[in-house]
């Protein structure tokens, strides 16, 4: 187990360096001058120009720039932001809260309703609802992120006044975040309806959010348990007198959790894709939002980091996911 | 009266291309601690007659009978909740495939110990003790060790051992034994089929073997009951239906036994059992039997007496009318 750890780390740093690389290079491919939209409406002086040029590093050749951003990046210094002029490191980590906040409760809403939905659609294959359970999943699935949303609040913030349309929580709250999660925070506040006011605030993103991996977890719970229902090991539960619960709950879910963990997994990279027009969406102070920001700033340092950030997250649940697998099914550790 | 009595016993698949029956109107008895042998091609419903008794088979599957009973159980007419106390507990199962019949994500020992929770509702302690106790009984070395073991991590012969030790863990009064050695080593096989007999020796349990190897039942059966395309075509105590088939399928099936070859080669019965789209009209055996004439191809034969091993046979074997004939 430990050797298989290592060999995975070992193959992390090809993909760490390959993906500082590509972090570097995206933002500056985009059309667009940092220093000049820095400069604003007022524009500035050809000499000006020459300064903030020279004081940013861009008139020394790509490469040397990318260097000295790698030897950075292995030193764990992201830079400054062009704007705020904070370490991206410290900014990342003031909103990330946010944002893991969103993601875990969008994870947590599609595992919760998309494991038992797979599983009763599977047990009940081609009945009533299956069907209507596997047609309202391609929608899910095929929705644009953006429209969806606005259905939602135009009905349930507009029409029906249920829920806020936008930020963590209402402005009549006041207190010192020490966690940077809301949930907590608000509850620890002590302020009567602080928690309440940040439930609700987080009800609509997390559905927009979730939808796309309920969808994802749904199907594949639905067929890895339909694959698992006709193994000969089912057949034994069955003639040990073992009730349905037990069979499809534990015997058959056990076994097809693995792929179900692998698009758990792989969903994550999408949510925290999706959590950048989410948190556009509804204004929420997580990363997507900064990075969509900064990506308008050309805030060079901001985009390239919190790219690499976000990578690096990914990458770790990915490894995260894959020792699981072993947990889950002993056989699979045998390899 | 019998442990096991199932009368007219028929079994129908759903399938893309219709209706297609498995099992034909099989009539079977099983008595307390007998040990009777199912014996048949692949393909002859030996499995899926059995199944049907135990509730195992797919929804796909029609299931009709004028009786079945198990121990004063009508199995026909109960719930599944009440099916469930009886399977697993004085009804239990064992399959071919010894590997993949085991659930690879659990311990052997938390497999065998479920059962026993389920069933008999022993605690924590009492299940360790009677898991190690059962595992002592059907011959797996170091039980208590091997409780903690992956089913990946054991031989198909061990596992088959598992799995019989799960089978009797809640001492059944009737044990299914579908194929239990097709999948193993041939020396392990023998081991397999001694532990059962042995155990039936024991627990005075009713055996039930189903096999293709006529080798097999005459080793460790005490009545056999030969199946062909889904019908029973002959049924006798072992001895006298090695001495005397009444059915030529019988008859060719004890030929095809390598002590029986008088040549090098193995005789085999030509041909194969009818699928779903070539049953023939007639005697099912028909296409592939030396004796068969035209009646035989028109007309299907009905059993004959019990004297006959209702012998599913217009032209029986070893009878006074077919020497004189
Ligand atoms: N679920 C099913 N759906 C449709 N047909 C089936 C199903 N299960 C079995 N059959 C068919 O029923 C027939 C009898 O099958 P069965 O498994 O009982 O044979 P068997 O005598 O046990 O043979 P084997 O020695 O191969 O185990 C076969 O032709 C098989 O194709
Ligand atoms: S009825 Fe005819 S074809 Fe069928 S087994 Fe008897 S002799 Fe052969
Ligand atoms: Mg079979």
């Amino acid at each position: 187990m430990l050797n298989y750890v290592l060999s995975r780390l070992l193959t992390f740093i090809p993909t760490f360096i390959g993906v500082t690389l590509i972090s570097f290079a995206f933002i500056r491919v985009l059309p667009g001058d940092p220093i000049i939209v820095m400069a604003g409406e007022r524009g500035l002086t050809k000499e000006r120009y020459a300064e903030l040029e020279a004081q940013f590093g861009f008139d020394r050749p790509i490469y040397t720039q990318f260097w000295e951003y790698l030897t950075g990046v292995m030193q764990g210094d992201l830079g400054n932001s062009f704007v705020t002029k904070r370490p991206v490191w410290d900014e990342f980590f003031t909103l990330f809260p946010a944002t893991l906040e969103l993601s875990a409760c969008a994870m947590i809403f599609a595992v919760v309703l998309g494991l038992p939905a797979g599983v009763i659609a599977a047990v009940n294959r081609g009945k009533f609802f299956d069907r209507a359970l596997m047609s309202t999943a391609l929608i899910g699935y095929s929705m644009p992120i953006f429209w969806w949303a606005l259905l939602l609040i135009i009905v349930f913030s507009g029409n029906l006044q249920w829920t806020p349309v936008s930020g963590r929580i209402s402005l009549v709250y006041y207190f010192q975040d020490a966690t940077g999660f809301m949930l907590i925070d608000s509850l620890a506040s002590g302020q009567k309806g602080a928690f309440a006011s940040a439930v609700s605030h987080l009800v609509l993103p997390t559905i927009v959010l979730g939808t796309i991996p309920l969808a994802v977890i749904a199907r594949q719970t639905r067929s890895a348990m339909l694959e698992v229902l006709g193994e000969d090991y089912i057949r034994t539960a069955r003639a040990k007198g073992l009730s349905p619960g037990r069979i499809n709950g534990i015997h058959a879910l056990r076994n097809a959790l693995i792929p179900v963990i692998t698009v758990i997994g792989l969903s994550v990279g999408t949510l925290l894709a999706g959590a950048i027009l989410t948190e556009t969406i509804f204004s929420w102070p997580g990363i997507g939002k900064w990075m969509v920001d900064s990506i308008f700033r050309r805030d060079y340092p901001v985009v390239q980091g919190g790219l690499l950030l976000i990578a690096v997250m990914v990458m770790v649940v990915n490894l995260t996911v894959d020792m699981l697998y072993g947990v889950i099914n002993p056989k699979i550790r045998k390899r | 009266m019998s442990l096991l009595r199932i009368r007219n016993l028929s079994v129908d698949f759903a399938t893309a291309s219709g209706q297609f029956r498995a099992v034909d109107a099989v009539d079977q008895d099983v008595d307390t601690g007998e040990i009777l042998a199912i014996v048949g091609e692949s393909g002859s419903g030996k499995s899926v007659s059995m199944l049907a008794m135990m509730g195992l088979l797919p929804w796909t599957a029609t299931v009709t009978a004028d009786e079945m009973t198990f121990d004063g159980h009508n199995l026909l007419t109960m719930s599944s909740a009440e099916r469930r106390k009886i399977v697993g507990n004085d009804l239990a199962m064992i399959f071919q495939e010894p590997m993949s019949s085991l659930n690879p994500c659990f311990t052997v020992g938390w497999q065998i110990k479920e059962a026993l929770r389920i069933h008999l509702g022993l605690g924590r302690a009492e299940r360790q003790t009677r898991a190690v106790e059962l595992f002592e009984q059907v011959g797996i070395p170091d039980p208590a060790k091997r409780l903690s073991a992956f089913p990946h991590q054991l031989s198909g012969g061990m596992n088959q051992r598992v799995m019989i030790a799960m089978a009797i863990a809640c001492k059944p009064k009737l044990l299914i034994a579908d194929e239990p050695t097709t999948a193993l080593d041939v020396t392990i096989q023998a081991q397999i089929l001694d532990l059962l007999a042995s155990l039936r020796e024991e627990t005075g349990m009713g055996l039930v073997l189903i096999t293709h190897d006529m080798g097999v039942v005459a080793e460790t059966a005490e009545r056999v009951s030969v199946q062909y395309a889904g019908q029973k075509i002959e049924e006798q105590a072992v001895e006298p239906l090695f001495k005397t088939p009444y059915h030529p399928y019988t008859s060719a099936l004890l030929d095809a036994l390598p002590e029986r070859a008088t040549e090098r080669l193995l005789p085999t019965i030509p041909g194969v059992v009818p699928g779903q789209f070539d049953r023939p009209a007639g005697c099912l055996f028909s296409p592939r039997c030396k004796f068969a004439d035209a009646t035989c191809k028109s007309t299907a034969p009905k059993p004959c007496s019990a004297e006959l091993g209702h012998a599913r046979c217009h032209y029986p074997l070893n009878t006074d009318q077919r020497i004189a004939s």
